[in-house]
């Protein structure tokens, strides 16, 4: 199969489906068929890369030419092949929540909402298969300003408030300092590709280089690396589906593949390893890690809850990015998937939780374990995988990490990782324990703080067990949460890209 | 000589003859019918002078076969047809889009506007042809008296006292211009340009040649709008009439930019003006200096078009700042903004026109609401504005890296800084009126806010799509910017 047709139309898709989509904003049951068919299409696309032989000849897709000798254009590799596979999973089946969560909610401009949502994925497509900085950063930008209408969807004075927190730290942090980076390396290199070994290389100084880190990493807002981290809480406002493919997979997920792309092939791990900026920023990863931990055990809100550890997981994928060590850019790698799919696992709980029941603190939710089973089984098993523990996924890249904290010879950094476990166990696993072994506090049928706009049927309804969220939300439920199994049993599958990344 | 060889006197004749037919027209849709018609073939014209320019170099015009010193000779080179093909087609797009709209100018005024604005068309693309030196002072009286009578057309009575201001202003302008010609002709005993640069370089150590310079810089740093001469500006556009300010704003401030290029770089040479004399780090400082605080003036203005307006001051600024790096990358970086902004300016004014018309005023509150009752027309208003923030895949993001790198060539970060901040206020500024159009619920939802006619809708989105296709292919404003400064400094190596 032709690779460069192939990375054409992964960003053509969703631009399709999105056109589709505003055309078809009278019937939803066609909008949404449009959405999951579009969604299918896309993940076929991608399952085709991910099995091409990507030495091929064609792989190398110019869009466009903006600046004389710097194009806008695609080429194929193995970590935005593993990128772009997670993306193009999760997106059919964060739709298929979405149809479930948005009409239980009755929520306005669905249009919109699926309009937007299609062009983030065309943008996170775009960062994924880049074949320069410049294209990265030209989607990085596109995925930014697409997300701003999902994340202010519902229109009030805090989602606008939240909007200009997210817009303000993402573009002001890509304008300040990544903007700046990449025209002063094109000064200093006469190019922006990305090349196994990197371009920069030690000859330019240590000095310049350090600068240039710095201001690539802190510039790459999407990392969430503190202290540029407060917009994805605030980006918490917006519908769970939202939360959950965007802040929890596609977004931050494009920050911490900009940082791995930046190390692995426009510095290289040969010239990381010799600067020592990098280990200044390979402790500010370990900070924002232990610091999100325990911001997040302060916070009752289950969705900032999870933005927060999200903050915390970026911290393992930037760390071991700066490592300098080829184990810990594989765990990075490992960790962008693991992560990715316990994450989407958590929130989409997150938004049964709140369909269901109307609740959004954790502290409310005590005993619903009988209610949910399924949903709270879901959210144990993802919190298995983020904590690390097997059966789970998630525990082949903390062990890669940790292997990489120990090959580079930062013990702190160990350390932080084997704290940060035991602060996940507390924050993450208390949330199911609470719902299977405390009982319910107030009988269940009553809303605790349900919105105005909540519909009153709760009320009415017995307490059964298994009265769950819309159908649709638990099948996705159920597909992501059986992924992070499986992922500790196949991890051969990750292996084989992640193992192909030239380092 | 054949019609083709008369084509750059007939692009500055045409607009002025036409201009007293419109007077004779009459108040009905004959003058504006009249008015598009010679703005559209001035348009046609300029595109054939830059293929003519592009193909086989520049073009000598002579008035009746005069040769200079004696007659009055045009120049085209290839920094002139761009900005007349620029002048041209934003002013052709604007009033394509502003013609059918419910004038604010009152219906018996209609054929006096139309003659006034043929009158300041001619003026500019003569500023832009000619190669003399007093004849450019002319055209510049001839664009600036007819500006201010527009200016003064506005409705709000403040707009006499914003026209008087220019004129004022503008009549400093002009004679400080005037007295630079003076001292010239006096030193080198010519006007014409070409001669002018040929026998400056051996006269440069002459308090005269230095004090013309001087003149010449506060003359056109006045019509520049730079900062701190840049007072005028905000009450101008504001007050105008909407259209007119839409048509300012792409045209008049450019074609003061040129004449500065053209002036310094043309006639005085870079080593001169730039190096020998501190133009260079005079231009960094006041354009610097204009950024920061015109775009501060603009994140706390709450009238939508002197907000645009202080942004308009603002990347003045930039282009100052641009040229005065001195060096190939600057001017370069300066001619793409110069058409990159007219683009983008033009079109935030346009969109703005119909929600004076519709909503009836310009400030913030009024926008309220807009997202829902004029969809298409705000939508290209945000796209204009992520332009102007110089978000990548628009026009503005090309400006912004070749400013930005013209800056990092020469290690001069607190520019860098500059620049970054600049661009992170209009960020600020641009999102406190989308926020109002997008967010907010319309203060009278009685009121009939009806989506623009497609009459302007179709000027507007070409100007928009103008912004995103410039943004993504640069072959030919990058390629022409980049002759055109080789074409300048070439003749002063």
């Amino acid at each position: 199969m032709n690779i460069s047709l192939l990375m054409g139309l992964m960003i053509a898709v969703p631009l399709i489906a999105a056109v589709l989509v505003a055309f078809c904003g009278r019937n939803p049951n066609l909008r949404e068929t449009i959405s999951l068919a579009v969604g299918a299409v896309l993940l076929l696309v991608v399952l085709a890369l991910g099995a091409a032989d990507l030495s091929d000849s064609d792989n190398y897709l110019v869009l466009a030419e903006p600046f004389p000798g710097l194009e806008l254009a695609l080429s194929a590799e193995p970590l935005g092949v593993l990128f772009a596979l997670v993306a193009g999973f999760l997106w059919p089946v964060t739709t298929l929540y979405a149809i479930g969560y948005m009409r239980a909610e009755k929520a306005k401009n669905q249009t919109r909402f699926y309009c937007a949502f299609a062009i983030a994925i065309s943008a996170t497509m775009g960062i994924a298969m880049s074949a320069n900085m410049l294209t990265l950063f030209v989607f990085y930008e596109l995925l930014t300003l697409s997300t701003y209408p999902l994340v202010t969807h519902q229109g009030h004075d805090d989602a606008k408030r939240a909007g200009r927190v997210y817009l303000g730290i993402l573009l002001a942090t890509s304008m300040l300092f990544m903007l700046p980076a990449m025209i002063w390396t094109w000064q200093l290199t006469g190019t922006l590709d990305f090349q196994p070994g990197g371009i920069l290389t030690t000859e330019l100084g240590v000095g310049t280089l350090s600068l240039l880190l710095l201001l690539y990493i802190f510039g790459t807002g999407k990392a969430a690396l503190m202290p540029f981290h407060r917009w994805l809480p605030a980006a918490m406002v917006a519908p769970t589906p939202v939360s959950a493919l965007l802040h929890a997979v596609a977004v931050v997920k494009a920050g911490v593949f900009t940082v791995l792309k930046i190390v692995i092939y426009l510095f290289g791990l040969e010239t990381i390893k010799t600067l020592e900026v990098t280990h200044f920023l390979a402790y500010l990863a370990g900070f924002t890690i232990l610091a999100a931990s325990i911001v997040a055990m302060t916070r009752d809100n289950l969705k900032k809850r999870l933005a927060y550890s999200t903050v915390s997981q970026l911290g393992y994928v930037v760390m071991g990015a700066l490592l300098g060590v080829a184990t810990g850019v594989l765990g990075s790698s490992m960790h962008i998937v693991m992560h990715a799919f316990a994450k989407i696992t958590l929130f989409f709980c997150a938004g049964a939780i709140l369909v269901a029941v109307h609740k959004t603190d954790v502290s409310q939710l005590n005993g619903l374990g009988r209610r949910m089973p399924l949903t709270m089984a879901a959210f144990l098993i993802a919190s298995l995988s983020i904590i690390g523990l097997p059966p789970m996924g998630g525990t082949w890249s903390k062990w890669l990490l940790l292997q990489g904290t120990l090959d580079s010879g930062l013990m702190v950094l160990t350390a932080v990782l084997l704290i940060s476990s035991l602060l996940n166990l507390i924050y993450l696993l208390s949330i199911p324990v609470r719902a299977f072994f405390l009982a319910p506090t107030k009988p269940l049928t009553v809303p605790h703080t349900a919105p105005p706009t909540a519909a009153p049927a709760t009320q009415q309804e017995p307490v059964v067990l298994g009265d769950e969220a819309p159908r649709n939300c638990l099948i996705a439920i159920s597909i992501t949460a059986l992924a992070c199994l499986i992922l500790f049993f196949v991890p051969d599958l990750l292996f084989e890209h992640v193992g192909a990344i030239p380092l | 000589m054949t019609l083709a060889q008369q084509l750059p006197m007939i692009v500055v004749i045409l607009p002025l003859l036409a201009s007293p037919l419109c007077v004779i027209a009459g108040n009905g849709g004959r003058a504006k019918l009249l008015m598009l018609l010679v703005v559209w073939i001035c348009t046609a014209i300029s595109v054939q002078l830059l293929s003519q320019v592009v193909d086989s170099g520049p073009i000598d015009y002579q008035f009746g076969g005069w040769e200079p010193p004696w007659g009055i000779a045009y120049h085209l080179d290839l920094l002139s047809v761009f900005v007349l093909l620029l002048v041209c087609g934003i002013s052709a797009l604007v009033l394509s889009g502003g013609h059918k709209i419910p004038q604010e100018v009152t219906e018996d005024k209609v054929s006096y506007f139309c003659a006034l604005i043929l009158l300041a068309l001619s003026g500019f693309f003569g500023i832009i042809l000619t190669a003399d030196a007093f004849n450019l002072f002319v055209f510049l009286e001839i664009s600036s008296l007819a500006s201010y009578a527009l200016i003064s057309m506005g409705k709000d009575r403040r707009a006499l006292r914003a026209a008087f201001q220019y004129l004022i202003m503008g009549s400093i302008g002009a004679s400080f211009i005037l007295v630079g010609i003076g001292f010239l002709y006096m030193m080198t005993g010519t006007l014409n340009m070409q001669d002018m640069s040929e026998r400056l370089p051996a006269l440069t150590d002459t308090s005269t040649v230095r004090a013309g310079f001087a003149f010449f810089i506060v003359g056109i740093g006045l019509k520049l709008a730079l900062f701190p001469l840049h007072f005028w500006l905000p009450n101008a556009y504001t007050f105008a009439p909407a259209i007119i300010s839409a048509l300012l704003a792409g045209t008049a401030t450019k074609v003061a930019v040129y004449m500065l290029l053209r002036v310094t770089l043309g006639i005085f040479g870079i080593n001169f003006a730039l190096e020998q004399m501190p133009l260079d780090r005079l231009l960094l400082i006041l354009g610097g200096s204009g950024v920061l605080f015109a775009s501060m003036m603009a994140v706390m203005e709450d009238n939508v078009k002197r907000l645009l307006a202080y942004s308009s001051v603002a990347q003045l600024g930039y282009m100052a700042m641009a040229l005065g790096l001195a060096s190939a990358a600057g001017v370069t970086a300066a001619m793409l903004h110069l058409f990159n902004h007219a683009l983008m300016k033009s079109a935030l004014f346009l969109a703005i026109v119909p929600v004076v018309i519709h909503v009836g005023g310009f400030h913030l509150h009024h926008l309220r609401g807009l997202g829902r009752t004029m969809p298409w027309t705000m939508a290209a208003f945000s796209l204009a504005g992520l332009s102007l923030i110089g978000v990548p895949l628009t026009a503005g993001f090309v400006s912004k890296w070749y400013l930005l790198s013209s800056a990092l060539e020469q290690h001069l970060w607190a520019l860098v800084v500059l620049i970054l901040i600049g661009s992170l206020m209009a960020l600020i500024y641009m999102w406190k009126m989308l926020e109002e159009i997008y967010f907010k619920q319309p203060e009278n939802p009685n009121a009939a806010a009806a989506e623009a006619p497609i009459q302007l809708l179709i000027p507007l989105w070409i100007l928009v799509a103008a912004n995103i296709y410039f943004g993504i292919d640069t072959d030919l404003t990058v390629g022409l910017a980049e002759q055109a400064t080789q074409a300048l400094l070439g003749a002063h190596p």
